[in-house]
């Protein structure tokens, strides 16, 4: 990456920006390395949320009245903002959701209960977090469908070598993250979606773990869908997004249905909006778009190149530090990787660990990080997960790896 | 001693350590009258617990295999060697003792409590006291049949 570029980013001073990295836990000054469940947010996000709320607050697309266009106004400047981020041709392909997971759920409900038939198969991979696992369960069980997978191997990477057994015309869905939420691999997406085209398979990229951590433009993708969280990328909680190109979005009938997606309504029938608020049933999280609009100026102020080079450097650092404690094991070591990284320690379960940590101030996660099928595909039921962002120090990694020789101590 | 150590110390004493290192009465018992398994789905804990009735409907025999995190392995092994011929009201009287101690941490809880007072300090870890009950939850559960299998889980029952 710009070597120049990225020097030029004085990243202490974003830790600033961050309210919460001034708490203290436990009487210890906060390590958050659990950012892969959830980021922190700048006050610049923060800001803006509270603005709308004490100058704009009103409801959208129905008030006739200065608030409710001013909130209108900027509940669709945000979609466009959002748009322009992941490089959509239009704003008309951007539908609000509450996340990852309703966006996932949206396609395989209304798209594939539409569109996937009996003996149709959905091709997936072992390490697909639930989110994007158990919505197309229930989608096959509805409708008669088989699940395939792509497996995974010992290193974290995808089994590539057995996609073209695997991509046959049956699938027609493939339906993949982009990182690994536990492993942090980085999969091959341009060449996923490239082969899928291929067959006439239409794809899915589970964005949630890389959409705030590295550049990402939809059309360089070639995907179809693209869904993700706001709140993984400095957003509130509870707003995400579905990206869908526009021919395939327009194909897509009524999901959830109530105010605001109807032209007009008897007490028969309805008829429908266009996308995408064909798909916005109800009142939006109007400050929830607002607010990742204010993410994504704050995001690319800084320069997701440099977002993602810090990632790398830090895991880099991270892993080398971590070999240095004993009896700690990294799963998955896949040269293509962003800032995740789960292990094991003999000495201690990883429950014990994080409760353990967590009385040092350093918040990591343990468990199976809604990755179930993954862990067993390890032999194990659940990792340690440290997960890194722009704001964390090397000098929280060295405190880390302080606390992790104290755990070897204290479970020996 | 500074004070995060205080807590850890007094959740992860000494007895506990060595009991989840080297757990008690695990293995498999061959003539169970009742097999439960006890999972914490959350964090994958497993307990499978054994155990053999009396004439009395008391407990005679009883084991465990399993793996999870320390202090449910270690609960798990204080447990039975606790419970071993013990009355069916005894149990019963243990177990509401038992979830007292680690969900308020009750300092009256009776004496006879004896050696499982050293769970005392989950009580200040509530996201681990479903560690600390999973074993409870099983043997409760083998005292509700008089034979046979069942599983139970920290969850509410699910859906299916």
């Amino acid at each position: 990456m710009h070597k120049e570029a990225i020097s030029r980013v004085d990243w202490s001073a974003l830790r600033e920006d961050f309210p919460i990295l001034r708490e203290r836990v436990n009487d210890h000054p906060l390590i958050y390395f659990d950012n892969a469940a959830s980021s922190q947010k700048p006050s610049a996000v923060l800001n803006v949320v509270r603005s709308y709320y004490e100058h704009e607050n009103a409801n959208v697309h129905r008030g006739l009245h200065a608030l409710s266009a001013r909130a209108t106004e900027h509940y669709e400047k945000s979609r466009q903002r959002v748009a322009d981020f992941i490089g959509a041709t239009s704003a008309d392909e951007i539908v609000f959701t509450r996340g990852t997971t309703e966006s996932i759920n949206l396609v395989a409900q209304a798209w594939g209960g539409r569109f996937l038939h009996a003996g149709d198969v959905i091709l997936l991979t072992e390490m697909e977090h639930h989110s994007n696992l158990v919505p197309w369960q229930l989608l096959s069980e509805r409708i008669g469908a088989q699940l395939r997978f792509v497996p995974v191997h010992d290193d974290g990477t995808l089994a590539l070598e057995k996609l073209s057994s695997l991509l046959t015309p049956e699938v027609k869905m493939f339906a993949f993250t982009h990182v690994s939420n536990s492993l942090g691999t980085i999969n091959p997406v341009v060449d996923l979606c490239q082969k899928a085209r291929a067959v006439g398979t239409v794809t899915l990229v589970d964005a949630a773990q890389s959409i705030g951590h590295m550049p990402l433009n939809v059309q360089e993708l070639g995907c179809d869908f693209l869904a993700f969280s706001g709140h993984k990328m400095c957003a509130p909680t509870g707003i995400g997004v579905l990206y869908a190109r526009s021919e395939i979005l327009k194909s897509i009938p009524p999901w959830h249905g109530g105010g605001e997606m109807i032209t007009s309504v008897t007490l028969e029938k309805s008829s429908f909006k266009q996308p995408p608020h064909r798909f916005e049933a109800g009142t939006p999280n109007i400050a929830g778009a607002i607010g990742l609009a204010a993410a994504i100026d704050y995001i690319e102020g800084i320069g997701r190149a440099q977002i993602f080079q810090h990632d790398v450097d830090f895991a880099t650092y991270a892993l080398k530090r971590m070999a240095e404690v004993p009896g700690l094991r990294v799963l998955g070591t896949a040269q293509e990787r962003g800032g995740v990284i789960s292990f094991v320690m003999d000495a201690a379960h990883p429950h014990d660990l994080t409760t353990f940590a967590d009385r040092y101030g350093l918040a990591l996660r343990g468990g199976h990080h809604c990755n179930q099928p993954l862990m067993r595909r390890f032999g194990v039921t659940g990792t340690s997960r440290a997960s890194f962002y722009f704001y964390n120090t090397r000098e929280e990694i060295d405190r880390t790896i302080d606390i992790l020789q104290k755990a070897v101590g204290f479970f020996k | 001693m500074n004070p995060e150590l205080a807590d850890l110390e007094e959740l992860y004493q000494e007895v506990i350590l060595d009991h989840s290192r080297r757990p008690r009465n695990f293995g498999e018992l061959a003539d169970a009258a009742v097999r439960v398994h006890g999972d914490n789905p959350a964090c994958g804990d497993e307990i499978h617990l054994a155990v053999k009735f009396n004439g009395d409907g008391g407990l005679q025999e009883i084991k465990f295999t399993g793996h999870g995190c320390a202090i449910s392995q270690a609960s798990a092994s204080l447990m039975t060697t606790k419970l071993k011929g013990k009355s069916r009201d005894e149990v019963e009287e243990m177990l509401r003792a038992f979830h007292d101690l680690v969900t308020s941490g009750n300092n009256d809880a009776p004496k006879k409590l004896g050696d499982l007072l050293v769970m005392r300090g989950v009580r200040k870890f509530p996201q681990r006291v479903k560690c600390a009950m999973l074993p409870w939850r099983a043997v409760e559960q083998a005292l509700r049949q008089s034979e046979g299998e069942a599983t139970v889980s920290t969850e509410e029952p699910e859906f299916a």
